[in-house]
């Protein structure tokens, strides 16, 4: 089916970049700017050719690079309009400087972000070390599991971001290739229901000469602790806000993906698998066989990733022997991003689980349900105290390589 | 005018108590620039003295919006602003006032593509030829053996061994619609230029030799004279450019030596006391000779 067959409101095979340059449009954005990087193309392109049929009013800056692109939405913002911008990869390392600023700056710019490797060597394979990378920088950063989900979290992102008690820019991740170019069926959302979801943007401070402010101060050690710890409260207030716009969502558009993270057949687990993105659809198949097996492996998805939801992965891991992490990412010299923060998250805990740090999928390597079985078995050998990991297991590295 | 009745009769938009440095010469341009905007603008400047002397948390000395992002971004800021303008039907006007570090070297890719997307943006550059808030290290915009802290005169250098980039010129091969400079020692023509730049749709260049006597070594009260002299020796030509064609150009009666303008200067003191200075000397009068013959300023 041609995308201009789909109807609002309508179930249909898409593209995934579709379905998310649709929920975009639907968001009513006053600027859009973009620089083009693989996997992250079709997105932009797509909205390009809305602009240029006249579908969408918006203004639409074909910039001089990722940097120029994420600068022109934060100005935009500023001057109290919508924004969107979506990057990949290295793209978004050289939006790094922009995207510390606006959340310094209180702008709540929505960004899509197609995960891909960073260099070198150069890939453009899918993982999330690109977006992991910025996780420090004060987004808000949502990860997605498919393109229905994807459609779903740029809609909720808008209306997360410009929460006046918020205010921070929000970054939906969604796995390049496997999401952006994958199509699947999608139920798009209706502009009447994204209307009555979203309310216009009014951002309480702007750019406006009858109203003068100044933005972007220069502060001293007297003041600049206090700013970064408002920014910390606000990303602590986005756990509430998540959860509370997600059933929100649900009331209007009859879907629930989980408030900060999402369990699968977590409640009575010995072996919990914590993971995000799309490696989450393989491992609910990986359970479903193990749990036919008589194996009592669960799933914790984590939709917010900042905020970390450290408070719902200690409700969830209760009475679980072994956590294993399943980061698609690598801080190298030390660990996955998310198995550090749970590892935090988890201690001092009485009867706290196990943790099987995990290293996976690095550069678009394929995640099988044997990656998934041999990390259960792993770490039900943890959850009986026989191993204890002093490295991150790195599943599937082929040695004879080395 | 006495300053007190002037002020009566136009309120200033820099409002006084900002921290520039006494005989700074970028806060006065941006007085008068200010001066020939009015209150319907919307300005953005990168990094700098401009940000560091206007902006300090709870002392904004500013009585227009006013916004600093980052270094090498404020063209592309503004671009999306004036987008978000378009898009709201709105007619205020955006104003970009940058220095030459963020404007010659760091933020030149940003400003290209302002340039080449025609937007409708001013884009003004004060030029005091050095990055003079981090210490005055040398930027595109030094001036061929000035010294700075990193472009030091020492037993086997003149200081800055490259002429300064012609800022002006690459404005104008991007088919913008004007570009023209302006001294502090000309502040009618400085606030006509801000004026006429206004009432032009697309991108326009305006590039101010705004004197520096901390990093260029004068006193502090000789600013003013400091920008004459470098326009009266052919080392900064006033002119406008519209559609990349020369149309104005402020000639020059009698035409000083540069000698009389450099040795004004602590920058350029070493090419009066070391050995073989007259031949250095030789080679900035020929580029003002240069500027003289290209711009026919002698008048």
């Amino acid at each position: 089916m041609k995308p201009s067959e789909v109807r609002e409101g309508q179930r249909a095979v898409m593209e995934g970049s579709w379905a998310v340059a649709q929920a975009v449009a639907l968001c009513r954005p006053g600027v859009i700017s973009a620089y083009p990087i693989t996997p992250q193309t079709h997105i932009v392109e797509d909205l390009a050719q809305m602009v240029a049929d006249g579908d969408l009013a918006a203004e639409y800056l074909r910039v001089d690079s990722e940097f120029s692109a994420a600068s022109a939405v934060y100005g935009a913002v500023a001057t109290g309009v919508r924004a969107y911008t979506a990057s990949s990869s290295q793209g978004l390392l050289l939006m790094t400087e922009v995207l510390y600023n606006m959340a310094g700056t209180r702008l709540p710019v929505v960004i899509g972000a197609a995960n891909r490797t960073l260099s070198a060597p150069i890939s453009i394979q899918p993982d999330q070390q690109d977006t992991i990378s910025l996780r420090d920088s004060g987004l808000i950063q949502l990860y997605v599991e498919d393109s229905q989900e994807a459609h779903d979290a740029h809609i909720q992102a808008f209306r997360i971001a410009e929460d006046p008690e918020i205010l921070l820019p929000v970054m939906v991740c969604m796995d390049g290739w496997l999401i952006t170019h994958t199509f699947e069926p999608v139920e798009l959302a209706s502009q009447e229901a994204v209307d009555s979801f979203l309310p216009p943007f009014k951002p309480p401070y702007s750019l406006d000469p009858t109203c003068p402010f100044t933005f972007g101060s220069f502060t001293d050690d007297d003041k600049l602790m206090e700013f970064r710890y408002m920014v910390h409260q606000a990303q602590q207030k986005g756990k509430e806000k998540i959860e509370q716009v997600a059933r929100a969502f649900e009331k209007t558009f009859g879907r629930y993906y989980g408030g900060l993270i999402d369990t699968y057949c977590a409640e009575d687990a010995e072996v919990l698998l914590l993971a995000m993105g799309t490696v989450v659809g393989t491992i609910k198949d990986a359970i479903d066989l193990m749990r036919a097996e008589g194996r009592k492996v669960g799933l914790i998805k984590i939709r917010a990733y900042r905020p970390f939801p450290a408070e719902r992965i200690r409700e969830a891991t209760k009475g679980a022997k072994a956590v294993a992490v399943l980061d698609n990412n690598i801080s190298l010299g030390a660990y996955g991003a998310v198995a550090s923060d749970v590892a935090l998250c988890l201690s001092n805990q009485i009867s706290a689980p196990a943790i099987l740090p995990c290293i996976v999928g690095l550069g678009g390597r394929e995640i099988t349900i044997d990656s998934i079985r041999s990390i259960v078995e792993r770490a039900e050998q943890m959850g009986k105290g026989r191993i204890a990991p002093a490295e991150s297991f790195w599943v599937d590295l082929h040695p004879e390589l080395l | 005018m006495p300053a007190k009745k002037m002020r009566e009769r136009e309120p200033e938009l820099l409002a006084p108590g900002h921290r520039a440095c006494p005989g700074c010469g970028t806060a006065v341009a941006v007085r008068l620039i200010l001066k020939a905007t009015g209150k319907d603008v919307i300005l953005v400047s990168p990094t700098g003295c401009l940000e560091t002397f206007a902006s300090r948390y709870m002392e904004s000395p500013w009585e227009v919006p006013w916004m600093h992002p980052l270094f090498e971004n404020a063209a592309a800021v503004a671009s999306g602003i004036e987008a978000a303008l378009r898009f709201k039907g709105s007619q205020t006007k955006v104003v970009v006032i940058g220095g030459d570090g963020g404007t010659y070297d760091i933020g030149m890719g940003g400003l290209s593509g302002m340039f080449e997307r025609g937007q409708d943006i001013l884009y003004i550059c004060y030029d005091n030829e050095a990055y003079m808030n981090t210490g005055v290290q040398r930027s595109a915009a030094t001036p061929l053996m000035a010294s700075t802290t990193t472009s030091p005169h020492g037993r086997k250098s003149w200081g800055e061994d490259r002429p300064k980039k012609d800022m002006p010129a690459i404005a104008a091969a991007h088919g913008v619609p004007y570009v023209a400079t302006a001294s502090l020692a000309y502040p009618q023509d400085l606030m006509n230029k801000v004026r006429k730049a206004l009432s032009i749709k697309g991108s326009k260049y305006l590039q101010i030799d705004c004197p520096c006597n901390i990093g260029w070594g004068f006193p502090e009260n000789k600013t003013i004279e400091i920008a004459r002299l470098a326009f009266q020796a052919g080392l900064v030509p006033l002119f406008e450019m519209e559609n990349g064609v020369l149309t104005q150009v402020r000639t020059i009666k009698d035409r000083k030596p540069v000698e009389e303008y450099l040795k004004a200067q602590a920058r350029f003191r070493h090419l009066f006391q070391k050995e073989g200075g007259a031949e250095q000397i030789a080679k900035i009068q020929a580029l003002a000779d240069s500027n003289a013959r290209r711009y026919g300023l002698d008048g």
